[in-house]
């Protein structure tokens, strides 16, 4: 069966040309770049290229980039940092929709004595940047607030977050993996002093991110027992796919216009038809600013892995913000803090598009939903009385 | 994804018996939207009452939860009322061929909502929906102590529900019932009635008060730890040392997932309660580094 791939804030396709770029580093080029001959040599030359294409994207410079894993070895590497470099302050700010590489990070911390402020949102997704200036204040360590929210996409004011908190003496982190590559980002002209990022979200393969660090903020390296990336981050260095994340940093940089044009103009349409086409249905997040490319769409009165199986048969892949699919028992955090009724929360989908949807794709999908919603809404004991008619 | 059989995937898409049975005999409706899944139960009896001859349901819920109610109106069928009130979750989860024990909740839900049809039916008492919570309780028939109260769930049924499946970690309750599976705030809870369910089963009686020697103390205190204590923990990855016996006061050590979990205190209050209860009453526990 043929895919239709809407889960690509899950994860994404590598593209071609990146995974050609990093193919030689494996059986031939396979030398340690930090080795004193040439043939290590001829690849440290290459992440040295691929630090540099990943700070373009950034508009960052390249001594600015550490490599990490992951995004969320980006994220616990900035938080635990500023902890530590700042150890007189004893309070964190982050957000209650953030992912849980942070989330869960600050209520460790939480446990061992740290005050941890969660920023609420609004019904539309929007940070409650009333709330933020109200909490931070002179004990702030850090605050965390992600770019972009992987289950709406909505987007959150970061650089005027960021100035607020440089004007407390406050690192500033942000989770922006969702974010790179679909919104403009220049680093040399913000506030921000820490940003997150991962390579599968933007066509590089798994197990590779970058942690962007301000040129002059103080650190402490999470894994240390080496010089590698200026002894921020020890470990052999993952060459292979570290190149492949520049040349996918690369493309994303000459294509982030499509990200807010075509692809924008497909999502638009998504959400338009099934808008159109069901009654009772919402969209998490509309009116807000939002990613280019996602929208989460509640359904009253069905359940969300039921949908995606139904879906799934048909060969669409998507995901859902319902606790049924996750394995724990509430629906998602997220939309549980825009106050997403429990009536729509358990029948919500994710579909996240990429620059490879084509309108054919859409279309399927618009053709597709209406029948599988009409299938379980005929089978729940509820809503009947809100649908009849 | 969930590693779901043939049989659940087959109820799932092909579900038997959805719908209503208007002039049904017995009704029997579960769960609620807020807890993300409910089932609505219509059964139809012959001339005598006695066999049930349909069997048709409604269900909101994840695929499991549809699988379930598709198997039990299958298994119902022809059966009279007092071989249906036998069929338990766990035929329920056998007939599709097992379930993920995340999705057992779902199986469970089933064999109550059959439950309350017959009781309801046979003019057994069912308490009225406590209209206080808004969440509903999942399972309105059990009387008792609201133990979870994000799921609405007491304790007679938690104890229904471990004693069945002989379950013995908190993990595996919420994992049927959905008890603890929100907020969290009832496992201390749930541990103590997992620990009276199994309490119940192999517990001894053992002088409470009055004088007992040092010697007698420090074997009995082990005792307890090793039968009644250290299972458990075990079982859900953490563990803890006895470190020494100061008069009353026993000294233990939390190890591997208890050191440092946030919720050790509790652990060490229901130690405390276990050893008052099976050993001494004036014991008391006191966590040492060690």
């Amino acid at each position: 069966m043929k895919e239709i791939y809407l889960d690509n804030n899950a994860t994404t396709k590598v593209d071609e040309a990146v995974f050609e770029e990093m193919r030689p580093y494996f059986c031939e080029l396979y030398g340690n770049p930090s080795s004193m001959h040439f043939f290590g040599g001829q690849v440290q030359g290459k992440v040295t290229e691929a630090r540099k294409r990943v700070a373009d994207l950034l508009g960052a410079t390249p001594d600015e980039i550490i490599f990490t894993a992951c995004g969320t070895e980006s994220d616990n590497a900035a938080i635990r940092s500023a902890i530590e470099v700042l150890p007189e302050r004893r309070h964190i700010i982050t957000s209650r929709v953030e992912h849980p590489a942070v989330l869960t990070q600050c209520r460790n911390l939480r446990q061992k004595g740290y005050r941890v402020t969660e920023i609420g949102v609004d019904n539309a997704g929007r940070l409650d940047m009333e709330e933020y200036k109200r909490a931070i204040d002179d004990d702030t360590a850090i605050v965390s607030f992600m770019w972009a929210n992987n289950e709406t996409g909505v987007i959150f004011p970061v650089e005027e977050a960021a100035a607020i908190a440089k004007a407390h003496g406050a690192l500033f982190h942000t989770d922006a993996v969702q974010a790179v590559g679909k919104v403009p980002i220049t680093m040399s002209a913000s506030k921000i002093d820490m940003l997150s990022l991962s390579g599968h979200k933007l066509h590089a393969p798994k197990g590779i991110g970058a942690l962007y660090l301000r040129r002059g903020t103080p650190f402490r390296p999470l894994l240390v027992g080496g010089h590698q990336e200026q002894s921020r981050r020890a470990g052999t260095e993952n060459a292979a796919a570290i190149i492949a994340l520049g040349k996918a940093c690369q493309q994303a940089g000459q294509n982030m216009q499509t990200e807010n044009t075509s692809v924008k103009t497909k999502r638009d349409r998504l959400q338009d038809a099934l808008m159109a086409a069901i009654p009772n249905a919402r969209i998490n997040g509309d009116g807000a600013e939002r990613l280019p490319n996602t929208t989460s769409v509640a359904f009253e009165f069905v359940e969300g892995e039921a949908i995606l199986l139904l879906l799934s048969e048909l060969g669409i892949c998507a995901s859902s913000g319902s606790a049924c699919t996750s394995g724990s028992l509430e629906p998602s955090h997220v939309l549980r803090a825009m106050g997403v009724p429990f009536t729509c929360a358990h029948g919500s989908i994710r579909f996240s598009l990429s620059r490879y949807t084509t309108d054919a794709e859409i279309e399927e999908v618009i053709k597709a939903m209406p029948p599988i919603i009409a299938r379980l809404r005929q089978m729940s004991p509820f809503g009947r009385e809100h649908l009849k008619g | 994804m969930w590693d779901y059989t043939p049989k659940v995937k087959d109820h799932f898409l092909n579900p038997r018996n959805v719908g209503e049975i208007p002039d049904a005999d017995a009704v029997g409706e579960v769960g609620s939207l807020a807890c993300g899944d409910a089932l609505k139960l219509y059964l139809k009896l012959d001339e005598a009452k006695e066999k049930i001859v349909d069997a048709k349901f409604q269900t909101f819920g994840c695929a499991s939860a549809i699988a379930s109610s598709s198997a039990l109106t299958e298994m119902v069928k022809g059966k009279t009322l007092d071989e249906a009130l036998a069929v338990s979750n766990q035929d329920i989860a056998e007939f599709l061929g097992g379930l993920p024990e995340e999705k057992m909740h779902c199986s469970v839900m089933g064999q109550e909502a059959l439950e309350v049809a017959i009781c309801t039916y046979r003019g057994l008492e069912v308490p009225e929906h406590d209209a206080e919570h808004d969440h509903g309780h999942a399972y309105p028939e059990y009387e008792g102590t609201l133990v979870c109260k994000c799921f609405g769930i007491t304790d007679t049924f938690l104890k229904k529900v471990i004693e069945t499946n002989k379950l013995t970690t908190v993990e595996q309750v919420t994992h049927f019932t959905k008890a603890g599976g929100a907020c969290g705030g009832c496992i201390p809870k749930i541990k103590e009635l997992i620990a009276e369910v199994l309490g119940q089963q192999t517990a001894q009686p053992h002088p409470k008060t009055g004088k007992l020697s040092n010697l007698k103390k420090m074997q009995l205190v082990q005792e307890v730890l090793e039968r009644d204590i250290r299972p458990m923990l075990l079982a859900d990855g953490g563990d803890l040392e006895l470190v020494d016996i100061e008069g009353d006061t026993v000294q233990i050590a939390f190890r591997k997932a208890c050191a440092g979990c946030a919720s050790s205190g509790n652990t060490a209050r229901f130690v405390e309660m276990k050893l008052r209860e099976l050993v001494h009453d004036d014991l008391r526990v006191q966590e040492v580094a060690a």
